[in-house]
Parts: C-alpha cells; structure tokens; sequence
C-alpha cells in the first residue's frame, strides 16, 4: 500500500546541536576525532593534577551522555506527548494511521534504544542513516525486524561502524540497495564491499570506490604488543 | 650520684640514642622503639603505611579493606562495582593481587571472547543480558577523561547451536525459558537453515538455535585493559604479588620479600588456581562429608583454540556455530581465517601442567567433526594455535559466587567453566551487592553459592562448549 501523502517522516535534530560542545571536547566517547590531538592542553594538566577537575569533567562527560540517552527515551511509550512548549506539531496526530515508508534520520542523535520505535514500523521500505554519530555495530544487529519490508539502506558516513555490522544486515534479504560510503572504521573498504556483495545477492551495493584499496591506506594503529594473543 | 644521673639521662626519651647505637649498630631495642614510633605515627596519621627506613612504594598497603585475589576480568569487575557502588567515595579501600601482570596464561586474555544467552538456566541468561548491556555501553561505564573510547571490536553475529535429535526437545524447552527471559533467540529447521546458511550439511541436525541480538564475540583484551585502566583511576590499589599464607592476615610475595596485608575480605577471584587460595583459608580441612570438609570444587582444565584458513569457507555472514558433536568455529576478520576447537571428553582430558598446544587432537579430533558439518573446511590449512585455562567446576560447571559459610569473610568468584568472561560485569556487580548490602539485589544468585557443594544440589548448565 502506498502512502497518498507520499511524504517521509523526518526526524530532525536540533541545529544548536553542533555548537553546544562541553569543556574541551571532553573525552574520546561522544566525540572520538578530538581525542587523538597531541597537544597537552592547560585542561589535561589540571586534570592529571587536580581531581576537582577530573571529576567535573567526568561530571559533565555524563551529563553529555545523559542528553543522548534522554532524545531516545520514548521507546516504551505508544503516544509520543508534546510537552508544554510544542515541540511535536500537531499535524502529526493526522497521519497516525498511515503507514511510514521512508525515515529519513540523517544526522539525528539516535542510538540503540531509540532504534527499538522502527521496529513498529511494519511496512518501511526506505530508511535513512546518515552521518549518525552514535550508530554502531550493535545497532545494526537491531535493523533484522525490518528484514521483510526494507528496501532501501543508507549508511553512509556513520563514524561508528565497522565490517563486523555489516555483517549483521545478511538478515534483510529483500535490500535492493545499500549505500556504504564514508565509513571510516571500517578497516578495508573495498573487500569489505565484495564480501557483502556476496552476502546480499539481490543488492545493489554502491558507495565504495574500489580502486580505493590500491592507494596507501590510512596510517596503521599502534599494534598492542603485550597481549598474549596476537590480534 | 653521677651514676645515677648519667642513667637518668639516658632514660628520658625513646628518641635517645643510646651509647651503643653512636657508630650505627642496632640493638634488640632499636627494634621495639622503632616500632612504637610507627605506632605513634600511625595514629597521628591514620591509613597512611609508613615505613620511614626504606622504600616501600613497591609493596601493597598494610591495611585494605578487601583484597581481591586475581586481576583477571572476574577480580577487576569486582573491583569495579565495589567502587561504583560504594556509599561514599572512598569509602572502600580495594586490592587487587595478580601474580601475573602479563597476564600470559590468565584465562579471560586467551578467551575466545563469546558472549550469547542460549543458557538454560534463567539465572545465566540474565547475567549474559546484563552483561551484553554493559558492553553495549562501555564507553558510559568505564570512562576515564582524557583517554581514547574503548574499541572492543564486538561482532554482533550471535551463536547457532545445532542439536541432533535426542536434543531437540531440551533445546526447544530451553528456547522457551531463553526468550521468557527476555533473550532474543530463534529457532530453525533444518531446511531453514539450509536455505540461510547453504554451505551447511545438516545431516543429523534436527533443531537450530540461532541467536538474534546481544550475541557475539568480541575482544578480551580490551575488555580487560579497559577494566584495569578504570579501576585504577577509581583508586583501587595493584599490586603484583602472589598470596603465600593466610592466618588472619593475607601474606604477599615480592621476589623474597613478604608484606603482610591486614584486610577485612578476600575475595577469591583466581580462576583456575582458586581451588589453592581456598585451601590457603582452611577450606576442605576437616572430615569429609561435613561442611569443614567440603573442598572447592575448581580444577584448570586446558582447552585448546586452533586458527586456520580456508578461502572458500563460510561468508561473512557465518555465526559462532556450535555443532552436535561439542565442536566450534567462527570467523575472524575479513581474510577467510578462522578460530574453533571442541572440549575433549573426560577420558580425553589433557595435563594441565603446562599450555603446549596439542596439533593431534585437532587432525583426530576436530577436523573430522567439522569437515562434516561444512564441506568446505575439507581443505583447510592451520595457521596458529594456542592453549587456555577453564578454571572448571567439576561438580556442575557453573560458577561459584557469594560468601563461604563458615570462612565468613572469603568470598567467591570463580569457577565458571568456560564462561566467566561473559558473565563478568554481572558477577561483579553481584558480588558487590553482597559485600555491601549483605544480599543479591539484581539478579538473585542464591542458587550458585558454595553451600549447594555440600547439600549437593546441583545445578546443571546444558549449553556448555
């Protein structure tokens, strides 16, 4: 069945978002780039030196995290209430009854448990995943309830995950197309795209340039020389 | 009278130096007097151990409030959620004694690092949920400032387990209990099967277990640095010993030097040796079949892990596949390798002396049952091999964990048989909430305490590898 309205549901995340960084870039976890600069900042001094500071930067890195977990609370609830300042448009009572076909939830904050709302979601064909910061493997091991109606998969530059998520969407057999482009875990593009090729058959898999794998990679991470087991 | 002033003087202080003492020699008194300035000290200063003759930053503290023996992921889950959730900060002072720092033949390093919740037991498979939510979330849990986020490479693939038919029925039941418990499993014929996974052979395969979510494998090592990176900035001591002696007090093992530690708890999380640091506290000394006589149960039993290559094997889309026979393999990383093995029988068992890697029970052994079960892995090339320890609960393979009855303050964390790694962050927790609330508040491991070796109530785990 085909929606007359015929549009796509968007979630959007507010513009100030970007903008609203803690003291420093606090810790690698929300924000990972910022955490391989060298540079000894006053900050880190202070915080090796003093635990006042140690601690209030924890303090707000948990706060930080707190938002996240807060944007995606609403995964037990049927009705989705605005509160009093109208954050939800009331148009939105219109369409209850019309089956959602397309998400768009580029750029939005959305993490494992939010992902738990698109499982209603019985007849999506095309979800949009754009640049989701904090999607990761384990979210991709949350899509498979989706595998009957999903036609349509963007992952592209999500920072967060790797070839062992990809691995996980061998559930959603009816994919016509995936989009993995600009994943920057994922150690090799290339033979990455050819094995989930091989995993999805009916799907066009698009986004990798595969002459990629031929030029010089990226810098290899410090090997981790004290284990016992060879990684 | 000049005698008796002279004598007078030397009396007045032990801060005098005797005439003896003048070029450096000690007497028996220097001793005692040395003593007592300690003690003074001690109380002017409490909780500080100073030793103001030598250097002792080296040796574990005089005082701790709980000493956890072993710093392998078990000791260090512990030590973690003693700190979290403590009342007050600092409120607990925590020691961790590991006699390896290398780890290089501790059981959580040289773990597969599997994780799933096709147990039959409900109380496993919630530690395994538990456990599966603290991972997901391991950078909010075990967050330092300014150091990297955790990469535990989690696989998120899950486990299919393969039953014959004489299993059906068992796994069907435990299918049932899995998902009342909230797990996420699904079961598969054997035409399913084929049809999702066609370089299977299912013959003799009636019933497929196959986990959805929460399920996979990931990297121990990680794990285990990650743990030991935030119990250390909580301000748990290391220190790096090897418990000797205990009366009351717990004696340490530096080269030659001994350093008693005065505690109020041990907590016994040594994996395969907990079965000598139980003796150490009198456990098992007394009359067979009385409580004083019950003897710890865990024994190290050596598993081995093979890595091979086969580049036309399963896809990447291949889970950890436990077959019917007690074999195992999964895929590793993107270059066609492998990982697997089978845990022998009991007449198979090898020597636990030593970790060498037996290559002979893999050609008799494990090859036959996998070339079976795939096809593929007919031709199949060995890469690497290594041994590990199960610290194994020979009386029912699963893990022993709370208080002893009578040896009140030891406390147990051990003997989990294989899946301790899994269970980790949800053990830790468990103990913690013993020590500090005096029960479990959680999850309720009552079913898994030490009396249960004596009243001989068992309670059998089914899906063991």
């Amino acid at each position: 069945l085909s929606s007359p309205f015929s549009q796509s549901l968007r979630l959007v995340a507010p513009i100030g978002n970007r903008s609203t960084r803690g003291i420093h870039q606090l810790g690698g976890a929300v924000d990972p780039e910022s955490s391989q600069k060298k540079r000894r900042t006053m900050l880190q001094y202070l915080s090796d030196h003093f635990y006042d500071v140690e601690f209030l930067r924890g303090y707000f890195l948990q706060n930080k995290m707190d938002k996240v977990h807060q944007k995606n609370r609403f995964r037990d609830k049927e009705w989705i209430r605005p509160d009093k300042y109208g954050h939800f448009s009331q148009e939105f009572w219109n369409f209850s009854e019309v089956p959602v076909e397309a998400v768009d939830a580029s750029d939005c904050a959305i993490n494992y448990e939010g992902l738990e709302n698109l499982h209603l979601l019985k007849e999506l064909q095309s979800l949009s995943l754009q640049r989701c910061p904090h999607m990761d493997d384990w979210c991709l091991s949350r899509l498979y309830p989706l595998a009957d109606s999903l036609q349509e998969l963007s992952l592209a530059g999500c920072p967060r995950i790797s070839e062992r998520g990809l691995a996980c969407l061998h559930h959603l057999q009816n994919l016509r197309r995936l989009d993995i482009s600009n994943l920057p875990s994922v150690s090799n593009p290339g033979l990455t795209q050819i094995l989930v090729e091989e995993m999805l058959p009916n799907c066009k898999v698009v986004g990798v340039n595969l002459a990629e794998g031929l030029k010089l990679g990226p810098e290899e991470q410090p090997q981790d020389t004290d284990r016992p087991i060879p990684a | 009278m000049l005698p008796r002033v002279l004598s007078l003087g030397v009396r007045r202080g032990p801060l005098t130096r005797r005439p003896g003492t003048l070029r450096g020699g000690f007497s028996l008194d220097w001793e005692e007097k040395l003593s007592e300035i300690k003690k003074k000290i001690q109380s002017v200063l409490p909780g500080t151990s100073l030793h103001p003759l030598y250097d002792s930053s080296h040796l574990p503290p005089d005082h701790s409030d709980v000493v956890i023996v072993g710093g392998g992921v078990l000791g260090l889950s512990v030590a973690y959620w003693l700190k979290k959730l403590e009342k007050q900060r600092g409120a607990l002072r925590v020691l961790v004694v590991e006699r390896d720092l290398t780890y290089s033949q501790a059981s959580s390093a040289l773990s597969l690092g599997g994780i799933h919740q096709q147990f039959s037991l409900p109380e496993n498979i919630h530690l395994s949920l538990f456990s599966a939510s603290f991972l997901r979330n391991i950078n909010e849990h075990l967050a330092v400032v300014d150091a990297p986020p955790l990469d535990l490479q989690f696989n998120p693939l899950g486990y299919l387990w393969l039953a014959s038919e004489k299993d059906a029925a068992a796994m069907e039941n435990n299918v049932k209990v899995q998902r009342q418990e909230g797990a996420k499993v699904c079961l598969m014929s054997p035409d399913q099967l084929r049809n999702k996974f066609p370089w299977i052979n299912t013959e003799g395969v009636a019933l497929a277990s196959y986990g959805m979510e929460d399920e996979g494998w990931f990297d121990p090592w990680c794990l285990l640095q990650g743990l030991r990176r935030k119990v250390q900035s909580m301000g748990v001591l290391f220190c790096q010993g090897e418990v000797t002696r205990e009366s009351e007090l717990v004696k340490m093992d530096n080269s030659v030097e001994y350093q008693p530690v005065e505690c109020a708890l041990v907590i016994n999380a040594a994996g395969a040796w907990s079965a000598q640091i139980a003796a150490l506290a009198g456990i098992g000394k007394g009359p067979p079949d009385t409580l004083q006589g019950t003897k710890l149960p865990v024994e190290p039993r050596k598993r081995y892990v093979y890595v091979w290559h086969c580049p036309q094997g399963p896809g990447l889309e291949s889970p950890l596949v436990a077959d019917t026979s007690g074999t195992y393999f999964r895929r590793e990383g993107l270059g066609s390798n492998y990982l697997g093995g089978r845990s022998p029988t009991e007449e198979e068992e090898p020597d636990p002396e030593n970790l060498e890697v037996d290559h002979d029970f893999f050609q008799d052994k494990v090859w036959p049952h996998l070339a079976q079960r795939v096809p593929a892995f007919e031709t199949l090339k060995v890469q690497n091999a290594w041994a590990g320890y199960y610290d194994y609960n020979t009386f029912d393979q699963n893990g022993v964990v709370g208080p002893h009855p009578l040896v009140v303050n030891m406390f147990f964390a051990t003997g989990f048989s294989g899946h301790g790694l899994q269970q980790a962050p949800g053990v830790g927790r468990a103990v913690a909430e013993m020590i500090l609330e005096g029960r479990f508040q959680t999850i309720n491991l009552d079913s898994f305490l030490f009396s249960r070796f004596y009243l001989g109530e068992k309670i059998q785990e089914d899906n063991i590898i």
